[in-house]
């Protein structure tokens, strides 16, 4: 069977039809957008907009992608159509593949415009764009992976979200976004270290200002072991769960 | 031979036991359906042999594979109508139709021209363009069976097609059923419409509280029915209170209220109206009718599962006729 086609429509069909829906799209957009803006209108400079922008670009990614993902299975799951994938004859991993694709490149978009507006105000020559970029596909699938995962242990959409806001704000907190990881107290930075977003918004400090303090190819392999743990237990989740 | 094989499924939710050691067959070609009540385990048999839910134990086979552990294969052969019509809200009727196909790996061209294929022969092809949730219940219900059978199934499994459906669609429904069965597709359904199933089924099922109490042919189980003499009493009373004192009166007869005002009487001889007649006017209750029925499924249903008709939701459709 051409599992491929499965695969293509799921993603194609989230996309059309909520991807690319008026409130989504300005959830997607305006939001992450308002929020440059206030960040970058509060710094004192050039420097202080280069300083912040990987925070706020790991923001954009991750609360475009766990939110849309709370959407697109939360809300399927139940008007129950999502049953229908469900009973379709493609294996879980392909089906929840396609379902969580949509979020993640909507993650790399939404990634995309602090960085078209910072270009406006600030010169961005310097930056290491093959590690940004790598490091943003990273964030993307691992938040979205968080969010899968936040969405398969919920029966609710507004369950997904104040669930969702409990991982998300200590990791705006925690990550390093905004505040400088050596600066944190020994043991919240212990906690730190547990979130994967930290390592995701190190990588992005090494490429865009070279001031990151892991690794780049260990925060890569972190990553991956974050991803990977997550949609496992997902799929996992929705095996004992959903297949009742 | 037989498409579909179940040995001793049962379904536990946390102790509860859903369904309990059922077994049944589905031959090639056939309609078979297993009528209950609410709660009676029929969605649950259902959600187990389409891969939605675990059985807790027993086996299942469909087109000799192992209905399980290869359910992911298996479900490239079988269709699914729930018993909600569960299509994509914000899509229109042929987008859902071709998404649905696409399930099922096949082509562009192939699937468009099978989507439009179907809404010809629902008679949904104007409504095509329209979105689903701007649909009507039993256009819904209509696309629904059309997502069902896109891909082609061997065997098509429909969770109360009827069920909240006007008698003039639920009509077209069953006919649709039919033709999909003259084409070769065998067909499982579910129903608590007793004339639903005679009318459509060869084999019927009873299942009540998660057993098969009894399974036959129609033709065998409508026989069996008609052994029975029956009459049918519309009493100006309350006719439950009077269930005890008749089956004293009149040991050997079988007496099982219809509603409010309706009484059956079944007996293995013709009965005779007039001891009746005195026992009602010594009882002082007043007979409106009382008239010979012809039995159908309905007795069987009454004398094997003990349950009182209204508790059925009964179909008005084939009063009416
Ligand atoms: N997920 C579940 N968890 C616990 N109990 C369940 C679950 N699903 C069904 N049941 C129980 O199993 C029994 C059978 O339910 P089922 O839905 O199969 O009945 P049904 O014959 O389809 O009834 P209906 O005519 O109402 O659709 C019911 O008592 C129901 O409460
Ligand atoms: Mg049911």
């Amino acid at each position: 069977m051409k599992k491929y086609i499965a695969f293509w429509s799921i993603l194609g069909k989230d996309m059309k039809t909520y991807y690319l829906k008026p409130p989504n799209i300005s959830w997607g957009i305006i939001f992450p957008f308002a929020w440059t803006l206030m960040f970058f209108l509060r710094s004192e400079g050039a420097v202080e907009i280069r300083e912040i922008l990987p925070g706020v670009m790991s923001l954009a990614v991750l609360f475009g992608t766990t939110s849309m993902l709370s959407v697109t299975i939360t809300f399927e799951r139940r008007s129950r159509s999502f049953e229908r994938l469900l009973l379709a004859p493609i294996s879980l991993n392909l089906l929840m593949l396609a379902k969580t694709s949509g979020a993640i490149i909507f993650g790399i978009l939404n990634a995309l415009l602090p960085v078209i507006i910072a270009s406006l105000v600030i010169d961005l020559s310097g930056i290491n764009w093959m590690s940004a970029i790598l490091s943003i596909i990273f964030i993307a699938v691992t938040s979205t992976f968080l969010g899968l995962f936040i969405s398969v242990s919920a029966s609710e959409v507004f369950e997904a979200q104040t669930f969702s806001n409990f991982v998300r704000f200590p990791m705006m907190f925690l990550g390093g976004l905004f505040l400088p990881l050596e600066r944190l107290p020994l043991f919240l930075r212990f906690l730190s270290y547990l979130l994967p977003l930290t390592y995701g918004v190190d990588i992005l400090k090494t490429a865009i200002n070279g001031n990151g303090i892991i690794p780049s190819g260990i925060s890569f392999l972190v990553l991956v072991g974050f991803s990977l743990f997550l949609f496992l237990m997902s799929i996992n989740n929705i095996q004992k769960r959903w297949i009742y | 031979m037989n498409i579909l094989e179940v040995k001793n499924l049962s379904k536990n939710y946390n102790g509860f036991k859903a369904v309990k050691e059922i077994n049944f067959s589905l031959e090639k070609g056939e309609i078979f359906g297993f009528l209950g009540p609410n709660g009676a385990g029929k969605t649950t048999t259902i959600n187990m042999l389409t891969g939605l839910a675990r059985p807790s134990s027993g086996a299942i086979q469909i087109a000799g594979e192992d209905g399980i552990k290869n359910i992911k294969k298996v479900q490239r052969i079988i269709g699914i109508v729930p018993d909600e019509s569960n299509l994509y809200e914000e899509m229109n009727g042929f987008d859902n139709l071709v998404f649905c196909a696409s399930l099922y790996g096949m082509g562009k061209k192939q699937r468009e021209e099978r989507a439009s294929r179907l809404l010809e022969q629902f008679g949904l092809a104007n409504t095509g363009k329209k979105l689903f949730k701007a649909y009507s219940k039993g256009m819904k219900r209509k696309l629904t069976i059309a997502a069902g059978i896109i891909h082609e199934p061997q065997i098509l499994f429909l969770d109360e097609p009827t069920t909240g459906i006007d008698v003039e669609n639920a009509r077209q429904i069953r006919r649709l059923i039919q033709t999909l069965n003259h084409q070769g597709t065998a067909i499982f359904l579910t129903t608590h419409y007793i004339e639903e199933a005679e009318r459509l089924c060869h084999r019927i099922g009873f299942i009540v509280e998660g057993e098969i109490v009894k399974i036959g042919k129609t033709i065998d189980l409508l026989q069996e029915a008609q052994k029975e003499y029956i009459m049918e009493f519309t009493l100006e009373n309350e006719v439950e209170p009077l269930k005890e004192p008749i089956q004293k009166t009149f040991p050997g007869i079988h007496v099982y209220t219809i509603d409010y005002f309706h009484l059956r009487i079944g007996s293995p001889e013709k009965i005779d109206l007039m001891p009746f007649m005195k026992f009602f006017a010594e009882e002082k209750c007043l007979v409106r009718e009382a008239r010979i029925i012809r039995p159908s499924l309905e007795e069987v249903f009454v004398k094997v599962t003990g349950i009182e008709i209204d508790r059925l939701k009964k179909e008005k459709e084939g009063e009416k006729k």
